[in-house]
């Protein structure tokens, strides 16, 4: 009699049934997430993994030193496309960086409207175009008018894809210079330019650098814009105006060609190319993280 | 504030044009790709657009083939990226401990700086084999594709949906949990439908990057210009066809129809990614009112 008096009313009672189901769905859903980002990490160590191994193995001093050996010759290296890598590379920046931080400077400083949300939009729209789009951007550009493949086109090419990425980080990096600096530059008389030119970027320089070298690593591993603007070369390039070698596109035409030992000196390459991207993002997080 | 000088109105105004300069850029890009692309807009009018035969040696393109490869592989990219990039941003931002969560996140961006043609490579001899022993005749073709792109999208959607998920108000969690909400269901109903939009955005910016992928792709899928419904079959893509065919186009038609398969591949890129930043900044703005 007394146990029925006080039993909870139907309604009120827990239904553990229920309860335990949910704690059963709260249970599996999260682990299925440590299972994705497990899969995706192992994705990543695979892809590094399996590339460490077999770039090492086909890597050797030859690869530096040498230029491609004819078709069905072993052996050879691939010295022209790295110094091309490079000499590509220095052109983009050369293009990319300048235009890119004298708009960046605009969008940090004086950005804070209707222009400058537009700006930054549209620089975040442009970094989204495909490459390859780039690729034709710098074909119709540089290289019909010239009635060649070269590296500067090549390096136009590469220096366009630069100029969104450039002024997006430009303006990150000069925003995080404190105000009190500004004011004190302003406390002292000078004009918003002197402020802005010798107080504020000075400021902000390993930031500036790291932002390069990010927007750098972003372009280093493109391959599409340079397939019909640099094009390729199995020797040295003179100057600016020949086509020219570079890593990524070695990679491309060793991969899909039919012989090994082509294979195998695509392998190398791409650790190569990898290791350089990989070695300018982490310089960049290390100086960012000094700073911090 | 000091008064204004000659030196500031001069700054300012350089600089101002070299931030104008992203606009003029874009327009110069579209114009090019317009402008060199006229002799198959005569020739061919809007039909290019849904016209399937691709024959160079007749003379006759219709870029069907590949705007239907490009579709379905990003969508199979996305079908593969999506519920995987989600579920490594729900782990980062609600399980993951900081430390942990911070290598994990940097571990994942990792994946967007390996560079296009390295996964090409990896697809090509680790992937394409592993397709052709799960029954894909010839191991290339649209699934292995829509994988490759798949791994390549994925640290986009993992990490601008995590940073978008760092946005939503802790008080509107805490509501959630003192009413007795287990953390997926504050999860499901309360982080994922405030950060609804902004996960769209990232989405979409990873279907931009699928739809513009070329060396990978062109690495893996097969290069057929031929409609075929079965995903292992190979197909073709709009990146595709211009890196593979360009340099060996002989006539300035073939060459212009390359230019002009580019010029659509822009169009919908800008339309895709103007989407997405939209998405994107719309969140910040929501999260900045509601804060």
């Amino acid at each position: 009699m007394s146990s029925e008096a006080l039993a909870v009313p139907a309604p009120y009672q827990v239904n553990f049934a229920h309860y335990r189901r949910r704690q059963a769905v709260n249970l599996a859903a999260f682990f299925l997430t440590g299972v994705c980002a497990a899969v995706t990490i192992g994705i990543l160590l695979f892809i590094l993994g399996y590339i460490a191994y077999h770039g090492f193995s086909s890597l050797n001093w030859d690869f530096f030193t040498k230029l491609p050996k004819p078709v069905g010759e072993l052996g050879g290296g691939m010295a022209n496309a790295i110094v091309g890598t490079f000499k590509l590379l220095g052109l983009a920046t050369f293009v990319g960086v300048p235009i890119g931080f004298l708009g960046g400077v605009y969008l940090s400083e004086f950005g804070h409207n209707k222009i400058g949300f537009m700006v930054r939009y549209a620089a975040d729209i442009l970094n989204g175009v495909p490459s390859i789009v780039m690729g034709i951007f710098a074909y119709t550009v540089v290289v019909l008018p010239m009635g060649h493949f070269s590296a500067l086109a090549g390096g136009f090419a590469l220096g366009v894809m630069m100029i969104p990425i450039a002024v997006r980080s430009t303006e990150e990096f000069l925003k995080v210079v404190p105000h009190s600096v500004r004011e004190a530059g302003f406390a002292l008389g000078l004009p918003e330019w002197k402020v802005i030119l010798f107080i504020v970027i000075p400021t902000a320089t390993r930031g500036l650098i790291t932002g390069i070298l990010l927007d750098l690593s972003r372009v280093a591993g493109e391959t599409a814009p340079l397939l019909f603007t640099a094009f390729s070369n199995r020797f040295w390039a003179e100057g600016w105006m020949e086509p020219i070698a570079s890593l990524p596109v070695m990679v491309f035409t060793y991969a899909i060609s039919p012989y090994d030992d082509w294979h195998r000196q695509s392998w190398a390459a791409a650790l190569v190319l990898m290791m350089m991207v990989l070695v300018t993002g982490l310089t960049a997080r290390i100086l960012l993280r000094e700073r911090n | 504030m000091n008064s204004k000088g000659w030196g500031d109105v001069l700054f300012k105004n350089v600089t101002l044009l070299f931030s104008l300069s992203i606009f003029a850029l874009t327009a110069w890009i579209g114009w090019e790709l317009f402008k060199n692309s006229h002799l198959p807009m005569e020739k061919f009018g809007w039909s290019f657009l849904w016209d399937q035969v691709w024959d160079p040696v007749k003379e006759e393109y219709g870029a069907l083939p590949f705007i239907y490869g490009t579709i379905v592989s990003s969508l199979l990219a996305l079908a593969i990226a999506v519920p995987l990039g989600l579920g490594v941003a729900i782990f980062l931002y609600e399980l993951a401990p900081p430390r942990i969560g911070n290598v994990i996140g940097f571990l994942t961006e990792l994946l967007a700086a390996i560079p296009s043609v390295v996964y090409g490579l990896i697809g090509v001899f680790v992937l394409v084999p592993i397709m052709r022993n799960a029954g894909a005749p010839y191991g290339v073709g649209m699934l292995t594709a829509g994988i490759i792109l798949a791994v390549m999208i994925l640290p986009f959607i993992a990490t601008i949906s995590r940073e978008i998920f760092k946005t939503v108000p802790q008080t509107l969690k805490e509501s959630a949990m003192s009413l007795g909400a287990t953390r997926w269901e504050v999860l499901w109903m309360i982080t994922l439908p405030f950060s609804f939009s902004g996960v769209m955005g990232s989405i979409f910016l990873a279907l931009g990057r699928a739809l513009g992928e070329t060396m990978a792709v062109t690495m893996v899928i097969g290069n057929r210009p031929e409609i075929k419904f079965s995903l292992f079959e190979p197909g073709y893509t709009m990146a595709a066809v211009i890196a593979n065919e360009f340099t060996e186009a002989t006539s300035d038609l073939y060459v212009q129809t390359l230019i002009q398969v580019g010029l659509v591949l822009f169009a919908i890129t800008i339309i895709v990614n103007g989407i997405a930043r939209y998405l994107i900044y719309k969140v910040a703005k929501q999260a900045e009112v509601v804060a």
